[in-house]
Parts: structure tokens; sequence; C-alpha cells
């Protein structure tokens, strides 16, 4: 199959998530070619004081070229940690099992030189704080055209070209005067652009977003989000969005995948999952959000407790101590994460129907 | 037009608690290196009222001045110029020691609360720490107070009472924090974006304890925050600010059903629409541009650069605040939406599905 860099539009199919375990790790792979990303029983362990924290214990899902992911979940949830793992990020201390393709390519097991050449070139990644993934001592010109050169055969005068180019492409006003600022004189959307540049100087086929816009103020975070999915649509991108917020997610995702405590509870397209959430964890996220179009002063309906440590493991539904809906067996034994519905896939005893979403009281 | 005890009238409710009248909090900054000093412009001209009872939500993005206008009404520092009359006696001005037994009653609860407690201190400490300070009560007294207000929290006290704040989650942590900003039964509480930091669920939690002893304590709150949603969901009356001034404040309702004002219309805009695809739809009309420098901003009306209504009028004269539509709402736009532009569509039934 040829590569799938470059190429525009949206295919049909889009991410799939197979259940945890080794079953059936292979997944539902019926979309048409090779995927871009193909996460399999990807499981994260950190040893820590003689504990193993599980940080992810059995993920899988596809991207297609040019799809947007929204990967969903508090704290905890192993939602960064399984980026990371994507890009090659993680520490030594991480012992990392299962299987991440890219084109075709393990990942899982390459050297540090590998992971460099990987890195940039096929996957580049927008962290959330963008105070703290840019030089402070280094003008932003440099830092980007720096970037261009560690992965693009260019000279100086290219690199630089390139920058400003890129500069450009992420929309910041005046691109050449900006090249010799700064970071500190540019507002935090500003830099975020930046590191918008820097991530796109090699024109990576997939684009890891951590809370991109989480620091940023709504209206700047409308700008950026709007930014990435015209590059998406420009470049031919893969997006995966990682981020805490639902809505966020449902208003520019086109596929979404829930995590809690190292696991997938639910995933589905996002029009698929907004007309029926079915896993009660998805249902409390939603409804803990404070709405524009709900009454001042109205409580909201929230889950108490924490979610679970993830040093100890427990025989049963990692969420169920917290869960509205639980029920006796839910405690005896993890639900798997099977497509119960075209497309839609939850991990769950005793769903939420699709009339009535759970009461969940305090 | 309206003066400023009018602006930003409550609409009902309690006796006045707080009066805020032209207050301005201005910062002197040096030449420093190649960067140009100036006067920063913080907070210009502010004007409201808060009645006993009553929440008052301040809306506005980072360096809108919500914040310091926060710290202004406490005191810290004390604005450049303009009254805070907090039952009605003027703050600004007051001693250290003249202010000591107003600020009792004024408690505030900041974002992030592993930096606002102190990490050395068990928790029963730091929320006792304002009875000592006070003199309150004997040492049993003040043992007992603190276990009752960690209960009204929601924390144990005896399996809370002695941990320290790293071992705390940052609801748990916020709920200490919480516990300290009561534990003198302050009439009035400050909240700068108390739950901004939390993850989602623990964030209800916190907003529901918000609202929970507001009622059962009557207690009054300045709420600040940038998410006009959570805003929403706590607040009598909202007021925007953009760039150290008021651009509009009403009540909830008003705002939210009839926003007056085009920043906050933009604000409205930009929330994200839990609706499937809706960004596809291009139902979008974000503000494009950067915040303007609080060292020199534009003239007449500072929302002028980036607002699309904007005429030459807006460069020329600044807007007062006036009451427009709604009784108690109030803008200060020249050309402000009250020929029926709507606020941007919301439908629940899209979330509920």
């Amino acid at each position: 199959m040829a590569g799938p860099l470059g190429q525009l539009g949206r295919r049909p199919g889009g991410t799939s998530v197979a259940s945890s375990g080794a079953r059936d790790a292979a997944g539902p792979g019926q979309q048409p070619g090779v995927p871009l990303l193909e996460v399999s029983d990807l499981r994260v362990r950190f040893r820590s004081r003689g504990e193993t924290v599980h940080a992810v214990q059995g993920i899988s899902y596809t991207v297609e070229p040019g799809r947007t992911l929204a990967i969903i979940g508090e704290s905890g949830s192993g939602k960064t940690v399984s980026a990371y793992a994507v890009l090659g990020l993680l520490p030594r201390t991480a012992q990392v099992s299962g299987s991440i393709r890219f084109k075709g390519v393990e990942i899982v097991g390459l050297g540090e030189r590998e992971l460099r050449e990987h890195r940039g070139r096929n996957v580049a990644m927008v962290f959330q704080n963008p105070e703290r993934s840019l030089n402070p001592t280094m003008k932003v010109g440099n830092q980007i055209t720096e970037a261009v050169r560690r992965h693009l055969p260019l000279g100086r005068e290219q690199a630089r070209e390139r920058a400003i180019e890129l500069l450009q492409t992420v929309r910041i006003p005046a691109a050449e005067r900006r090249f010799h600022e700064y970071p500190h004189q540019l507002s935090g959307g500003m830099r975020q652009r930046v590191i918008i540049a820097i991530a796109l100087a090699c024109e990576p086929a997939l684009l890891i977003a951590d809370e991109a816009t989480t620091a940023l103020d709504v209206t700047t975070q409308a700008q950026i989000m709007d930014l990435l999915l015209d590059l998406q649509a420009q470049l031919g991108t893969a997006l995966v969005m990682i981020s805490h917020d639902l809505a966020l997610a449902a208003s520019y995702a086109e596929d979404i995948m829930v995590m809690y405590a190292g696991r997938v509870v639910e995933q589905a397209c996002a029009e698929d999952l907004f007309a029926s959430v079915r896993m009660p964890y998805t249902r409390a996220l939603l409804d803990a959000v404070p709405r524009v179009d709900l009454e001042p002063h109205v409580l909201l309906p929230v889950v108490g407790g924490l979610p679970p440590d993830l040093s100890k493991v427990a025989p049963g539904c990692s969420f169920a101590p917290r869960c509205p809906e639980a029920q006796p067996d839910c405690q005896a034994a993890m639900p798997p994460l099977e497509e119960h519905e075209t497309g839609h896939w939850w991990a769950c005893w005793h769903p939420c129907t699709k009339e009535a979403p759970g009461e969940l009281g305090e | 037009m309206s003066s400023a005890s009018e602006a930003g009238t409550a609409p009902a409710g309690g006796d006045v608690l707080l009066e805020v009248r032209h207050l301005v909090q201005e910062f002197v900054l040096r030449d420093y290196g190649r960067a140009r000093g100036g006067v920063l412009q913080a907070v210009s001209d502010v004007s409201f009222e808060l009645r006993a009872g009553e929440t008052l939500g301040i809306v506005g993005e980072t360096g809108s001045g919500k914040s310091t206008l926060a710290r202004s009404v406490i005191q810290a520092p004390p604005p450049t110029r303009g009254e805070v009359v907090f039952e009605g006696k003027n703050l600004v001005g007051l001693s250290h020691r003249a202010m000591k037994p107003v600020r009792r009653h004024l408690q505030m609860v900041f974002q992030d609360p592993f930096t606002s407690l102190d990490p050395r201190w068990p928790v029963a400490r730091i929320v006792a720490e304002p009875l000592a300070a006070y003199a309150v009560g004997s040492r049993a007294e003040r043992q007992e107070r603190v276990s009752s207000l960690l209960k009204l929290v929601g924390l144990d006290p005896v399996r809370y009472g002695r941990r320290h704040p790293r071992e705390l989650s940052g609801g748990q942590a916020q709920r200490v924090a919480i516990a300290r900003a009561l534990v003198l039964e302050p009439k009035l509480i400050l909240c700068d974006e108390p739950a901004s930091s939390l993850d989602v669920l623990v964030q209800a939690q916190v907003l529901n304890l918000l609202e929970r002893l507001r009622s059962e304590l009557s207690l009054s709150y300045l709420f600040i925050a940038h998410d006009l949603a959570l805003v929403k969901q706590v607040s009598d009356r909202v007021a925007v600010m953009y760039l150290g001034k008021l651009c509009e404040i009403g009540p909830v309702r008003d705002i939210y059903r009839q926003p007056l004002h085009p920043y906050t219309l933009a604000l409205l805009a930009s929330i994200p629409d839990p609706a499937p695809g809706a960004r596809k739809h291009g139902t979008r009309s974000v503000i494009s541009g950067e915040l303007p420098s609080p060292l020199n901003p534009p003239s007449g009306c500072r929302f002028r650069t980036r607002c699309p209504r904007a005429q030459e009028r807006c460069a020329l004269q600044a807007p007062e605040l006036r009451a427009v539509g709604a009784e108690g709402h109030l803008v200060a736009c020249h050309f402000p939406l009250s020929d029926g532009a709507p606020a941007p569509g919301r439908e629940p039934a899209a979330v509920r599905g």
C-alpha cells in the first residue's frame, strides 16, 4: 500500500478500538488500506518504590490518514502515557508491551536513534503548556529553524525561509518580525501557534495535541482549534487530540475514545456517541460540565469518589465503586470492550439505555 | 446616563454588601532593558454593587483585570483611585489595624489549592490558622470548629486532619482551602477560578459544594472565572470585563439570552458546542486578533480594535455603562446588539441525546 502522507480527503471506516486482552487483539480491522497508526493491546507499566503502576492496561485503536480522534479522560486515565508511547517518549523505567505500528512499521522496541527519526518525520506533538515547550532564551525563528534542519536536508537560508513560511501557515501576523522575537514577547495563543509551526516543520502524517488548548482562553482556544482543523484539511495530517473536555471533542473530532483507569471504556464516532451515551462514566463526564443552556443554581449531577489506585488491580469494572448504575456483578468481573452496535464500542455490564440517561445522584 | 452608584445595581435581594465605585488600579512599570515602561492600566473606572446573599460572576479573558479587581477589593494592594465600600465603610485608605476586623469578613479562595496552602502544615492547622490569628475561642473550641468545618466541606476530620496538602487530591485540597476561607464566618467570599484547575467530575463536586454552602450559610460570592458556562452555573448576575473595563453587567438570564456587547457575544460563540460536528456547520464567529497591551490601550472603546461593529465614533469616545433592554442590564457600547441579534443557539436536546 502507498504511504498515506499527503493523501487528502477522508476515508470511511475511521478509527476503531479492539477490546483489551489478547483474545481479539487484532481488532475489527475491516477498513480498507493500511491504517496510519495501529495500536494493539498496548500496556504500559511503571515500577516505583516496589509497586507496579499499570498506567495503560491493554488499549487498541487505529487512526486512518486525515482523521481526527479525540482521547478523553481525567488526569491519570492513561491518555497522555499512551500518546507518549506512540512517540517513543516514555522514560526507560516504563515497561511497554503490545504493538504500535506506524504505516506498518513497529515502534515498540526501536532504539533512540530510530525513534528520533520517527518523531518529527512521522509524528509530532503539541503540548499543553506553551511556556514550557519553548526555549525562553532562543528567538522563536531559530527554534523553528532548528526543528526544520534536524529533519530536512536544507541549508541555513532555505531553512529560514521555510520557518517564515511555517509562521505564515499558522497565521502569525508579521511573520518576518516575529521570527526575531523571544517567547516572552508573544501571547499564550501566539506561543501555541509557534509550537504548532515547529510540530508541522517536517510535515508529520500524525499530529498529537495533548490538551493543546486547555491553558488558553476560550476565544484563543477556538482560534487554535480552527487553525488545527484547517491545517489538517490542507495538509492531510491525522490528528489525535487528548482532552478532558467532551464538549470540545464533540465539536471538533470525528471519533471519540473515552478512557478510564488505563482502559478504553467507550468508543464511537462523535455522532453515535452523543446520540446515545452508553457507558455511565461517559454520561457522568458529560453531565458534570456546566453548560450555558442550564438554568443558574441548578446542582450538577456528580459522582463521588476518586479514580482507582493503578498499582492495585481489582477484578471488576474499575468504575464500579463510583458508578451510579453499579450492580453486584460489576465488582466480580471486568466487562470486555465490545462492539454492541455497529461502530459503537463500550465496556459495561449495565449500560445506560438510549432513552433515559442514568440519573446520577451525589 | 446612569451614574456610577446606579451602575450594576442588583435588581432584588438583601442590603448592599459591597459597593465598588470608580475603581482604578494602575501599576507603574519602569523601563527594563529594551522593554519600555509606562503605566499599566489593569482596572479602569469599574463600578458595581453586590447585595447580601448574591453571587456576582466576573468573566473575562487572561489580562482582563478580573483578578486584580478582586485583589483591589480586599486591599491587596489598595487601588490607585476609587472607593470600595463594604457594609457602608470605605476600605480604601484604612490602616492595616483598621482593616483587620473588616478582612475577616472578606475571604478568598484561589485557583491552585497547592500553592495557596502551606505545604508543611497539616490540614487541621491550616484551617485553624485564621482562628488563631483573630484569637477566636480556646484551643479546644478551635479544634471543635475545625472539625465541624471539615465535615461541612465533606472531609472526615479524623482521616484528613493530620494529612499534609501533598497527601491530598486537587479536589480535597480545594475543600481545605474553602474550609479555611469559611472558618471565620465571613460575609463575602472572593473566588478566583476556584474550580478551574480541577478535573471535570471534581470540578462539579466543588461547584456544588460552593452552591450548598451559599444557601446554608447565606454567603455572598464574587466569583471570578474565564468560563462563561461555569459562571452561569453559580451566579445571579454577571459582569463581563475586557482590558480593565466593564463591558456589560446584568442579571444572568438576560446576559446569556440577550447579550448586548459584541464581546460578550464573541465569548459565548467561542464556547465549544457539544453538538457533534458543530464546527463544521460554520456556526462560529470567533473574534480575531490579540488582546492589546494594557500599557497602551486603544482610545475610545477598548474593544474596538477587534470589534466587528466598530465605527469611527468608537475610537473617539469611550462608551459609558448605560441601561439597555431589561431592568438592571447595563452595557458600555455605542452600538449594542439590542436590535434582536440572538445569542448563538444551543439546543440542549443535542447533548441529551
